[in-house]
């Protein structure tokens, strides 16, 4: 077979895709994005019938997937580290109930923050749930791990967390693709209760996850993504986990590293491998992408009487991304010569687009504050929070997505007049209709403002679940008709949305603006596929 | 063989054609590669990098090393500066002359130039300039490979064939301009050099 130029993301869908996979699950989210891009491109998934639609949030993502194991088909759903966290109650007692189907959680992290709004390492997750976890060091081993992967989950039906990291998410390179696997029959659990979480039920299950540690373990140990390498010195034994594995090697090419070196691509631990490079070595340096986790663990509280060098010690930086430069200079202590950035060079910061919507929408918000000062915008999470940049500087909170209306319902609760809430159409269906249900009931004195460019724009142009939709959700969910608007953000209406803004603030209640105008760069993709 | 090259632009630009380009010739002549290219935040205008690197054996790390690159191929001069300190001392610097601006505080364009003359090997192209000329403005990217193509490790054979795989379903018209950008390029470096 001929090798495919593949993204890390690309080469995990891949991957499954030839593995069996069924349904594929997941919502946007920079570096996660691709995973299910790529699927939908896929002519072998259609030709297969897998499902490959976005879902509302990760959480109904991961449900939906665990849903097709339930039924006894292979599923994938993927996320970014964030949504992880909202993704997080399904995950934490999926580890319980156990797979029947394999399922893959993959999820990519953002060291560095390069999109995001924090960098949690999601092997901490894996280790939470007490749930396998993969982390691959390259693009074959995403591929080839897919396969692994719905093997272990079915061979001890858990589902497995698949972990990948920024740099391999979106980095190409050749991969070697294998023979494809038919997909699973639907085929129900033999215990029909086993995904009944009632206590007697998740006791007896938690029992079993708790006995499986040992075998978990025990396929860490003859994993063939973990690897001891021999080093003639033994002053030193360097740990290197997931793609820091490649920037340690960066530094041996044509040569061979002196020093033990313990590959670690599969969690638990390899308790084999920890045990050896432990006691042959006087100090162990460990590498890891993310939070110093496995470092913490071979240190423990109290410290061992072992020497643990990594991100704690300051051998390594506590925060951010790893590269080739830093784990030389962990190693060898050796920096090099590098030419600085002269000063001319200025920032350029990401922006709005030419002609974008959210601009007209902000531009008449900020008139209309004016008159209340800073201090009464909470904001939410997507091109829209550009806003927080100058010449905008309009918005004064984005933490997670949906927490604009819950936040602002709050700050009202609190006093705060006017409260205002920006969010974004996809935001908005993702986590922000049941805050506005919050409102609903207690009719909050508060504005809601649902920036409608019927995209999930920030992440590149996925298809919104909120597309014609929004004015009939906020009526389901009991918003007072009269004060739920549409305006088109155009410069040209910039006088009415001032007057509008200021009409809903001056309501005693809560109100619902909704300026709708299409994401300039899914209609330039559009115009362009038309012609 | 062994060729790192750090790509630079503004999100939109496009440098991802020329990672394309440069990655299809470079597979299709049996080598090596891994490339890191930025996806997100940055893409709404903010700048952009991709790490492309090509060698004859296994490619470890997908970042390319501090001090490593041979060369920062820049569609926009400030960007070409931005990434100095992965440029190794004979590494090239080969940026589009165009300036895009899109910040209030860009710098005088002269000071951008006089950064870049003090740099040991740079090439100077103004490759907007040479695809409107061509009628083909949307070619520049290729122009700017042409520019580099000398430098890259990899038969100019191998970098047409590439336009050809990858504009292909565009038509012939768009493949014939986007081959002659790329020769325009390459005949506009030998003339830079030779001055
Ligand atoms: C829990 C979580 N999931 C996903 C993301 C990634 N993300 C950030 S913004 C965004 C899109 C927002 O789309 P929309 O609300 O429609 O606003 P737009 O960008 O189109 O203005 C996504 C998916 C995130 N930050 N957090």
């Amino acid at each position: 077979m001929e090798k495919m130029l593949l993204l890390g993301d690309e080469a995990l869908a891949q991957g499954a895709i030839d593995a069996g996979l069924s349904g594929m699950y997941g919502y946007p989210g920079t570096p996660s994005t691709e995973i299910m891009e790529y699927v939908q491109r896929s002519k072998t998934a259609a030709d297969r019938n897998i499902h490959r639609k976005w879902s509302a949030n990760e959480k109904t993502a991961a449900e939906s997937a665990l849903g097709m194991s339930y039924a006894g088909k292979r599923s994938m759903c993927s996320m970014k580290h964030v949504g992880l966290n909202v993704a997080s109650d399904c995950f934490m007692n999926s580890a319980i109930t156990g797979a029947n189907g394999g399922i893959i959680v993959a999820v990519a992290d953002d060291p560095s923050m390069h999109s995001s709004q924090n960098e949690q390492d999601s092997r901490n997750y894996g280790k939470f749930a007490l749930m396998p976890t993969l982390e691959p060091s390259n693009q074959q081993e995403c591929y080839d791990m897919a396969f692994h992967a719905f093997g272990m989950s079915e061979k001890y039906q858990i589902p497995v967390l698949m972990r990948l990291t920024t740099r391999l998410s979106h980095s190409r390179s050749g991969v070697l693709p294998k023979q494809p696997l038919e997909q699973n029959e639907l085929k129900l659990p033999e215990d029909k209760r086993q995904f009944v979480l009632l206590p007697a039920i998740a006791r007896k299950r938690y029992r079993i996850l708790l006995a499986n540690q040992e075998k978990f373990e025990q396929e860490s140990e003859s994993s063939p993504f973990n690897s001891y390498h021999e080093g003639s010195d033994k002053t030193t034994g360097i740990i290197a986990c997931g793609i820091a594995y490649n920037y340690l090697m960066e530094n041996y090419i044509g040569t061979q590293c002196p020093y033990p070196v313990l590959k670690i691509s599969q969690y638990p631990l390899p308790r084999n491998h920890i045990e050896k490079i432990t006691s042959e070595c006087d100090t162990v340096l460990v590498l890891e992408e993310g939070s110093p986790m496995v470092e913490e663990m071979l240190k423990g509280y109290l410290g061992s009487c072992l020497k643990v060098r990594g991100r704690l010690d300051g051998s390594l930086p506590r925060d951010g991304e790893l590269n080739p430069n830093l784990v030389l200079q962990a190693v060898t202590g050796k920096d090099v010569d590098v030419l600085s950035v002269p000063q001319v060079v200025a920032t350029r910061p990401p922006k709005f687009c030419n002609g974008c919507g959210h601009i007209d929408a902000y531009n008449a918000l900020i008139e209309v504050m004016k008159e209340y000062g800073d201090g009464h915008v909470l904001s939410d999470i997507g091109c829209y929070t550009l806003a927080a940049l100058p010449p905008f500087q309009a918005i004064n909170s984005c933490v997670d997505m949906g927490a604009s209306i819950t936040m602002a319902k709050g700050a009202a609760d609190a006093g705060l007049f006017p409260s205002i809430a920006v969010i974004g159409d996809s935001t908005f269906t993702h986590s922000g209709m049941t805050g506005l249900l919050d409102a609903v009931i207690e009719n909050t004195n508060m504005v809601v403002m649902i920036l409608d460019n019927s995209t999930t724009g920030m992440t590149g142009g996925q298809d919104s679940h909120a597309v014609d939709r929004l004015v009939s959700i906020c009526e389901g969910l009991g918003v007072d008709k009269d004060h739920i608007t549409r305006v088109v953000p155009l410069k040209k209406n910039h006088d009415e949305m001032v007057k509008l803004i200021r009409q809903e603030i001056n309501y005693k209640g809560l109100s619902v603006i909704i300026p709708t105008r299409e994401c300039m760069q899914t209609l330039k993709r559009k115009t362009k596929a038309n012609k | 063989m062994k060729k790192d090259i750090i790509l630079s632009g503004v999100g939109g630009q496009g440098i991802l054609s020329i990672a394309t380009v440069i990655g299809y010739a470079a597979i299709d002549s049996g080598l090596f590669m891994k490339q890191a290219e930025v996806h997100g935040m940055s893409q709404r205008g903010g700048d952009v990098q991709s790490h492309l690197r090509i060698s004859d054996r296994e490619v470890c790390s997908d970042l390319i090393p501090f001090g490593g690159a041979d060369m920062i191929l820049s569609i926009e001069p400030m960007e070409s500066l931005r990434y100095l300190p992965y440029l190794s001392s004979d590494g090239w610097v080969i940026t589009n002359s165009t300036p895009f601006n899109n910040i209030s505080n860009y710098p005088e364009i002269e000071d951008v130039m006089k950064e870049i003359a003090r740099i040991k090997n740079h090439i100077l192209i103004d490759a907007d300039d040479i695809a409107k000329n061509i009628g083909s403005p949307m070619s520049m990217n290729m122009v700017m490979i042409g520019a580099a193509s000398d430098y890259l490790g990899l038969d100019f054979g191998r970098l047409e064939k590439g336009i050809k795989f990858i504009f292909g379903r565009k038509g012939d018209e768009v493949v014939n301009k986007n081959l002659e950008a790329l020769k325009t390029g390459r005949e506009f470096t030998g003339n830079f050099l030779k001055k």
